[in-house]
């Protein structure tokens, strides 16, 4: 297992380094001029082409890549600017920030909305796939069946809004969704975050009723769940001991798939909640052309990605033995 | 077997399925009987009820889709009118069942020593340690080499052999008082099966169990059982012991099953000789005999009463099959 990690760890950092040189490539052929925008509106030529020289563009961008990676991996000087200290991502010259900086400062809003809607969708999602398939053919089942379809149509601009206006502003039971440090007031955080997240969810959580349902409903017919009976199991037990092991093998899938979605989707959710994390930053840093920002959101959201494969690998052995990590 | 039954008594088990097609009556009217320390055979093609009739002895059946009825009487308790609770005390610990294959019917996700274990755990509360070494125990029991290392290895690390050792473990690890082994050997190659069945045989000798032995293969009834049923359509159309059924059988249904076993004496060129026709729809049994539509020999009775009539076994007498052919006709056919 410590080995498949430790070479799955290293072949990450290969791909993320790919996306980062696909990036930086796809930068370069802007018609965008990065030192022209930070010159400013007055600016004389020559100037810019001071300016040129400093931020290290008249070199070639294989050069200017491997200045951006060694930054990343040693720290760098910014002339004019300042020691940049390892992990490096640049500086961003519009907002006259350290990329590094401001995106660890708006990370914890991303995560801790991504996580606990993730949580939170889990919780609901497989909860009531298990309800449904234990209660299969009442009236339980048939609720959870058709509720799950009617969320899973609909999208955050939508939901967001709708349920900030009913809980909160009419009804009056949570506050306006609001970021607060989690260190600083975990309740707080909490509550802050609860909106979003039963929005996200009402969004995501139907694809996990169904298939932790139906993959239920097929474990009950396997031989070993119709053993553990025989050996004097209850239902109960062979429920949560047995059944409930193949059943997530899918569920581990697909989780794996929709939390890149919503770390994706945090551009739109962070948006409809007024909420200044990672995808307010990067829609920012779009309207602006701010590329050292871009760039740095996007090498940090492809490690993450490839994090999270890894991870849903792993997952899969501790889950079946029969897979091998190899 | 069924004058006097003792331990077992199986007396007009009904199970029947509802489907969207009809209802179908995967058993119908079996009755039967067995001992401590004997050995029953239960023969027939697939879909003649043997299954069906283990698991509701398990009382295993789905009560959703299917409807049991009749007696199961063991050690003088009804198994069909014990609630579940009662059920899943006397599952796994007084009544045990050897499924077929062992790769499917152990939990690919636990070890095999906590598979063997958790029966103890449940039926006895017994410690996790105790649990594991009696696993172990057992494992080395059923003759598995290696039981310590073993008792944490997974279903599928074991070769189909050690795994039906492992599942046999499971089963008896309770010993339990009657066994229901449901092919446990078809999955085999042949000398594994007969050192399964060796196994068996000498547990059987140590516990005292009855064993109630489901096949298809007539090779596994001589070598293994005392007595035999040969069921067809759910019902059971010949018993007796298995010298009675094997050397005079007296179904013709008997007759076609151990007229198609190949002999190794028999010229290898020799076409198999299968019973000819299919096993009849559950669904739409014939009428009278439900075998008359395959046998040979209808037309030797009079008055289609083969078409009309269900026969019966006797139902006292020990040797019996329900076919209305007279002895003497049947001496006659059989020279």
């Amino acid at each position: 297992m410590i080995r498949f990690l430790l070479r799955r760890l290293v072949s990450a950092a290969g791909i993320v380094m790919v996306v980062a040189a696909t990036v930086f490539l796809l930068f370069y052929a802007l018609p965008r001029d990065p030192a022209r925008a930070f010159c400013g509106k007055l600016c004389l030529p020559e100037n810019l082409k001071l300016l040129r020289h400093e931020m290290g563009m008249d070199l070639p961008i294989w050069q200017q890549f491997l200045a951006w990676a060694q930054g990343v991996v040693a720290g760098r000087d910014f002339p004019g600017v300042g020691r940049c200290e390892a992990p490096c991502f640049g500086y961003s010259f519009a907002k006259g920030e350290w990329v590094t900086e401001t995106v660890l400062d708006r990370l914890p809003v991303t995560v801790s909305l991504s996580l606990g809607g993730a949580a939170v969708i889990l919780t609901v999602g497989i909860g009531a796939g298990m309800l449904a398939a234990a209660k299969r053919g009442t009236w339980i089942d048939s609720l959870a069946t058709s509720l799950s379809n009617i969320g899973g149509g609909m999208q955050i601009f939508f939901v967001g809004p709708l349920m900030v206006f009913v809980l909160s502003d009419t009804l009056g039971l949570l506050p306006r969704p609001r970021y607060t440090e989690f260190g600083d007031n975990p309740a707080k955080w909490f509550v802050g975050l609860l909106i979003p997240w039963i929005a996200l969810s009402v969004i995501f959580y139907s694809n996990y009723t169904r298939l932790t349902r139906s993959m239920l409903l097929e474990q009950f017919n396997e031989d070993y769940v119709r053993t553990a009976r025989a050996k004097g199991m209850s239902r109960r037990t062979t429920f949560f001991r047995f059944a409930w092991r193949g059943a997530m093998i899918p569920v581990v899938t697909q989780f794996g798939i929709d939390l890149g979605v919503l770390l994706g989707g945090a551009i739109v959710t962070e948006l409809t909640f007024g909420l200044h994390g990672l995808g307010e930053l990067v829609t920012q840093a779009f309207t602006n052309t701010d590329l050292p920002m871009l760039l740095g959101i996007t090498v940090l959201s492809a490690g993450a990605i490839v994090l999270i494969n890894v991870v849903v690998d792993a997952l899969y052995a501790v889950i079946d033995p029969r897979v091998r990590l190899s | 077997m069924i004058p006097d039954p003792s331990f077992l008594t199986v007396r007009d088990l009904y199970v029947q399925f509802k489907t969207e097609d009809g209802v179908v009556k995967a058993v119908d009217g079996l009755s039967f009987g067995l001992d401590r320390g004997r050995t029953l055979g239960i023969v027939g093609e697939s879909g003649s009820g043997k299954s069906v009739t283990s698991m509701a002895v398990m009382g295993l059946h789905d009560p959703r889709y299917s409807e049991v009825s009749g007696e199961v009487w063991l050690d003088g308790e009804n198994l069909l009118t014990a609630t579940p609770r009662r059920m899943e005390a006397l599952r796994g610990r007084k009544v045990a069942m050897i499924f077929q294959d062992s790769l499917s019917s152990l939990s690919p996700f636990h070890t095999v020593g906590s598979q063997i274990g958790e029966v103890l755990t449940k039926h006895t509360g017994a410690s996790r340690r105790e649990a594991r070494e009696r696993a172990i125990e057992m494992l080395a029991r059923v003759g598995i080499p290696q039981p310590k290392l073993r008792v944490d290895a997974y279903p599928h690390e074991f070769s189909g052999g050690m795994r039906q050792r492992a599942m046999i473990a499971m089963a008896l690890v309770c010993d339990p008082e009657l066994v229901i082994a449901d092919e446990p050997t078809t999955a085999l190659d042949v000398t594994v099966q007969a050192q399964i069945l060796d196994l068996l045989k000498a547990l059987q000798e140590e516990t005292g169990s009855a064993i109630i032995m489901i096949t298809h293969d007539l090779g596994v009834i001589a070598d293994v059982a005392d007595e035999v049923m040969v069921m067809y359509a759910g019902r059971a159309i010949e018993r007796g012991t298995r010298r009675e059924v094997l050397k005079a059988p007296g179904h013709p249904y008997t007759w076609g099953l151990l007229a198609s076993m190949p002999h190794l004496a028999t010229d290898p060129d020799s076409p198999l000789r299968p019973v000819r026709g299919t096993p009849p729809s559950l669904l739409t049994l014939p009428s009278g005999c439900p075998f008359h539509p395959r046998c040979d020999y209808a037309d030797r009775v009079p008055v289609d009463l083969c078409s009309t009539e269900r026969p019966d076994l006797h139902p006292r007498t020990g040797h019996s099959s329900a076919c209305y052919l007279s002895q003497t006709v049947k001496d006659q056919i059989r020279g």
